[in-house]
């Protein structure tokens, strides 16, 4: 039979590895560490038509992850899809920075793409984009094809 | 012969009555009295820290070996598949995603209900077939809080801690053998991974999946063991039970938790 000492001693190192096997999955794995809701400031795009885009898909500029879409409605007035993005605190963008729907590869996942503009004044938590242009939707484009073809064989008539 | 019918049905019945209702309103019961008896469990915690051992570190080495091959079997499957689209860099995605969802909490729930659910069930029949626990009554200790409670909060303390250690350790076979052995681009393998997995959605659900099914399996196995025939066959019995009744609720409570957690948004 095991002493006490010994039985605390395995129950310790067993609770360290499982804590730390808990942590790993928690920064490693999820990368806790960056876009916690404390230090990120909340940031509005409306979209004509927002395609794929999901909750928590990533808000990037210039290629680097600088934030998180956090929640998408949708707007009764204006019939349009109202993002907002959670944009991590250290980042700052000038007030006429727009926001484009891409998409990461061919079949990857859809995420925002700001490109700041040359405005001297940042924007602050709670602004909403001006400049927008929507998710590319494969129907739409084919339906723009085949009607400018149509339109090409009419003119040459 | 319609008496014979009768006869058929109330046997069926009574079946029904005695197996399934009559033990299902004792196991209730049975939980309300080692959750009300819990108190001796954490103020003489060694109680609880021996059951931990029991149910905890003796499980170990099956959790981390078995966490470690399925991690490597998922990072051979899933990068077979991934190619074939160019994006075998989504390998990180699809071996965490996997293990924290699903086979973290539901493998390690299994394996937890063979390794250590039959144990405590084993243990608390035979306690009782060899009147130990009549003893415990005559000298006025409630096994319930002696035995019972004990043995119930040391699975359920050992179940999170044992799948966050199965599912890191299939990310680390993951990685083994994407990184290290296919050749899969490191940098891209862990940031495609975190920028896909998110704290609160999928490492707090899995824990609290992990959570619930260490309160089923733990819960069955002491209730099986506590109400085990008093005989060598009725011990045998009910460590069958346990094996199967909490794989079955294990499997059964993912798929009602998954439900709850991942309607897709």
């Amino acid at each position: 039979m095991m002493t006490r000492k010994e039985l605390d001693l395995w129950v310790g190192i067993f609770a360290a590895i499982g804590i730390g096997a808990m942590l790993f999955l928690s920064l490693k794995v999820a990368n806790l560490a960056t876009f916690t809701n404390s230090d990120s400031y909340q940031i509005k795009a409306k979209f004509d038509n927002i395609g794929g885009l999901k909750v928590r898909a990533p808000v990037k500029s210039a290629g680097v992850v600088v934030g998180r879409v956090g929640e998408i409605t949708f707007d009764n007035q204006t019939f349009e899809a109202v993002v907002t993005m959670n944009i991590g605190a250290k980042y700052e963008f000038p007030k006429d920075t727009s926001a484009k729907i891409l998409t990461s590869g061919l079949l990857g996942e859809q995420y925002i793409g700001l490109t700041p503009g040359g405005d001297s004044v940042n924007l602050k938590s709670g602004d909403t984009i001006k400049l927008t242009q929507s998710a590319v939707v494969l129907e739409n484009l084919i339906g723009q094809f085949l009607y400018n073809k149509a339109a090409e064989g009419d003119a040459k008539k | 012969m319609t008496a014979r019918v009768l006869e058929l049905l109330r046997a069926l019945g009574g079946r029904l009555i005695n197996n399934w209702v009559w033990r299902l309103g004792f196991a209730t019961r049975f939980l309300w009295l080692t959750l009300k008896e819990s108190g001796t469990s954490f103020r003489r915690f060694h109680l609880t820290i021996r059951e931990i051992y029991f149910a905890g570190v003796l499980s170990l080495i099956i959790i981390l070996v078995s966490g470690l091959f399925v991690g490597m079997v998922l990072g051979l499957q899933g990068y077979d598949t991934l190619v074939r689209y160019g994006s075998s860099e989504a390998l990180g995605v699809l071996v965490s995603l996997s293990l924290v969802r699903e086979l973290g909490p539901v493998v390690a729930g299994l394996l937890f209900a063979s390794r250590a659910g039959s144990a405590i069930t084993a243990e608390i029949g035979l306690m009782k077939a060899t009147e130990q626990l009549s003893a415990m009554e005559m000298m006025a200790v409630d096994p319930i809080a002696r035995v019972v409670a004990p043995r119930f909060w040391g699975g359920v303390i050992s179940m999170p801690l044992l799948a966050a250690l199965f599912s890191a350790m299939g990310v680390f076979g993951g990685y083994l053998v994407g990184v290290r052995l296919i050749g899969v681009d490191e940098g891209s393998f862990w940031s495609q991974m975190q920028a896909a997995v998110d704290f609160r959605e999928d490492i707090v659900n899995g824990v609290i999946k992990s959570l619930v099914f260490g309160v089923a399996v733990t819960w069955i196995a002491v209730f099986e063991g506590y109400d085990a025939p008093p005989t060598a066959e009725g011990v045998s019995g009910a460590t069958t039970r346990t094996v199967v009744t909490s794989s079955l609720a294990i499997l059964a409570l993912d798929f009602v938790l998954t439900a709850l957690m991942f309607r897709g948004t």
